[in-house]
């Protein structure tokens, strides 16, 4: 067999500025964002558990649910259930950074005259994306459980999924840094996902429980990102203040009740260490 | 098999395409001289008390093929990871391309381009968008991206099927994808880690046609470790690799001549006769095997011209049987590469492979 080039353009090396660590950061935020997006499997599955959540569980705790002062249980479970659906598809979305590095394209990247931190950037806004347009398609739902498509609430809720959903990756790539193999996410979900998932009051409100509990409630990041959910949600709902108390009390410090913006720099001050840190592990990995 | 380096090659190349290639240089190419294209100086890798890659040295010359041949587990992968800035050597220093792999990765990354050993093309995306985030990765200027794609994916005819979505490949032609890849930025040293390896020796043979055909366009130094005897031979100069340590290194043909003479088996009417002719006139010392009459010299291909002058003998069939490259590894290891494969060492070092490969 024989072949003749015709004229080829070469291209000589480029790599070490700004812009092509900038290019890498852009390579692996679109490639995240094809990848969901020919996983039609992935997106269908990942919102099952949600409405499992919402629609079975949520229907059937809500005859024991007596206490809701007129407010469906469903209605109170879901912008927990939002933060659930943002908790997990952020973590899983970092989490592929281990089968990557065994199996496939992180290994070209490796290589490649990009800086390990673009990476990192790359997939947080990656899991951000990702994890807000599964959010957004869950919000679809409001209306089945008696909440108003309202815009101001809309915009609210897709910014904060967004913040959350950054941090949340974050620390999805920090974890998967340090862990080698996939077996390990097991673990790590068991470890970290699910008490950080029970502790922040998604599920339940933060009202009224014993002491010891509503101390772990406060040590989890996750009550900081889920309690301005669930404060846009209730603010355009017709709530009698006995509800308002019993399922939306929010976070309080020593008494002082913290307003959500401050609620908002707890997660986004997370979000930078937590990149700040996954940068740093990332980078150390020879 | 054998080349030498045709330098109309080189020069055809440069004269259409230096105009673009000038365009794109920018500030950051630095001629690189004279220096070789990889120059490893005394490089070792340990992994707690294995030593994958021991004080090893060895220079590459620009444009030269240069073959790491050995069992797996002989520290091949280890030695390219090291050259390609993923694993970091224990002690020694290696350059490549012109810069220095623990202090210069950058450098180094930009000018190389590396063709793994196990697929790592993502399956998700299609042929041609695999091609433009690696493009995007390398900085390779838009204007030249659309030919410089189509020439790459014709040349590993994949060009039809760049709309595909790399799941549908099969898994010759994702390895043709991923050197495809490997060649996009016109790298100065590719790095092919077992480039062939599970592929049907059709594709194999396509795979090597590729390489040399770029190797020739573009003028670039080919590294490459391989275990199957017969692909060394597509190499300029081997090292032979064993347990960490180069044990050979030199032409394809020097090795074999270092080991020794070629067999000539030569098919006569009368075997007993010809035996005796062969020592009365020739002083050589021939053997019956298997109906021919059997013997070694040095240089065989140059000996049949003198010894159908010189025996006088009626010959109607001869059999000219080079030592291969697996008699040379015999020689220096006295052992096959697949004993040496099978071998309890090979755990060892695979498992400190593995061990490297989750750092890395």
């Amino acid at each position: 067999m024989t072949m003749t080039l015709p004229a080829v353009p070469t291209v000589r090396e480029a790599g070490g500025s700004l812009a092509s660590d900038l290019r890498g950061v852009r390579v692996v935020w679109r490639r995240e964002l094809i990848r969901f997006s020919r996983d039609r499997t992935r997106m269908i599955t990942s919102l099952i558990q949600p409405v499992l959540f919402l629609f079975i569980l949520g229907t059937g705790l809500s005859s024991i649910a007596r206490s809701t002062a007129g407010i469906s249980f469903k209605t109170f479970m879901f912008p927990g259930i939002i933060g659930m659906t943002v908790l997990f598809t952020s973590v899983f979305s970092a989490m592929s950074i281990v089968w990557d590095r065994e199996f496939g394209f992180l290994r070209e990247m490796l290589v490649a005259p990009v800086k390990r931190w673009s990476i990192v950037l790359g997939k947080c806004f990656g899991g951000m994306t990702v994890a807000t347009i599964q959010g957004v398609i869950f919000l679809c739902l409001a209306g089945t459980v008696g909440v108003p498509y309202s815009p101001v609430m809309l915009i609210e809720l897709v910014g904060e999924m967004a913040l959350m959903a950054f941090a949340l990756t974050a620390f999805g790539v920090l974890i998967a840094s340090r862990i080698q193999q996939m077996q390990s996410f097991q673990v790590v979900t068991q470890f970290f996902v699910m008490p950080m998932f029970f502790l922040s009051g998604a599920m339940f409100p933060l009202s009224g429980l014993p002491e010891w509990l509503t101390a772990l409630t406060k040590i989890d990041p996750l009550t900081y990102a889920v309690d301005p959910l669930r404060e846009a949600v209730f603010s355009h709902l017709n709530v009698s203040p006995v509800a308002q108390h019993a399922l939306d009390p929010g976070v309080s410090w020593n008494g002082w009740r913290l307003p959500v913006p401050a609620e908002l720099g707890i997660v986004a001050v997370m979000a930078a260490l937590l990149l700040g840190a996954a940068m740093i592990a990332f980078s150390k990995t020879d | 098999m054998q080349r030498t380096f045709d330098p109309g090659v080189a020069g055809l190349k440069s004269a259409p395409l230096s105009v673009q290639t000038a365009e794109i240089v920018g500030a950051e190419r630095q001629p690189i001289g004279e220096e070789p294209a990889i120059v490893v100086d005394r490089l070792t890798k340990r992994y707690g008390d294995v030593e994958a890659v021991r004080d090893v040295s060895f220079s590459v010359s620009v444009g030269e093929t240069f073959g790491f041949l050995g069992p797996n587990g002989a520290g091949k992968s280890t030695m390219i990871s090291m050259l390609c800035t993923l694993l970091r050597p224990t002690s020694g220093h290696a350059r490549v391309a012109g810069a220095d792999v623990v202090r210069e990765q950058g450098k180094v990354r930009g000018r190389i381009g590396l063709v793994f050993q196990d697929p790592t093309v993502d399956e998700y995306l299609t042929a041609e968008e695999n091609l433009r985030f690696h493009a995007q990765l390398y900085g390779v200027p838009a204007a030249v991206l659309a030919p410089r794609l189509k020439q790459i994916l014709e040349m590993v005819e994949l060009w039809d099927r760049r709309g595909d979505v790399v799941q549908n490949f099969s898994g010759g032609m994702r390895r043709r994808l991923e050197i495809a890849r490997g060649l996009l930025h016109s790298p100065r040293v590719l790095f092919l880690d077992e480039p062939t390896v599970g592929l049907d020796p059709q594709t194999r043979a396509h795979i090597w046609t590729y390489i040399e055909t770029l190797r020739r366009a573009e003028h670039i130094t080919i590294f490459l470790t391989t275990h199957y005897m017969d692909e060394a031979e597509h190499c300029d100069r081997i090292a032979i690799i064993d347990k960490g340590e180069i044990v050979a290194l030199g032409t394809p043909e020097a090795l074999k001549e270092a080991v020794g003479q070629d067999r000539i088996e030569i098919g006569v009417p009368d075997p007993e006769g010809a035996i005796a002719a062969l020592k009365a006139r020739l002083g050589i010392d021939a053997t019956m095997s298997e109906g021919m009459v059997a013997f070694y010299v040095d240089n065989g291909e140059e000996f049949v011209p003198r010894l159908f002058v010189e025996s006088k003998l009626p010959i109607h069939s001869v059999r000219v049987a080079r030592p291969t490259l697996d008699d040379v590894f015999m020689a220096y290891t006295g052992r096959t590469i697949r004993d040496a494969e099978a071998s309890g060492t090979e755990q060892l070092h695979a498992m400190a492979r593995r061990f490297g490969s989750r750092r890395s």
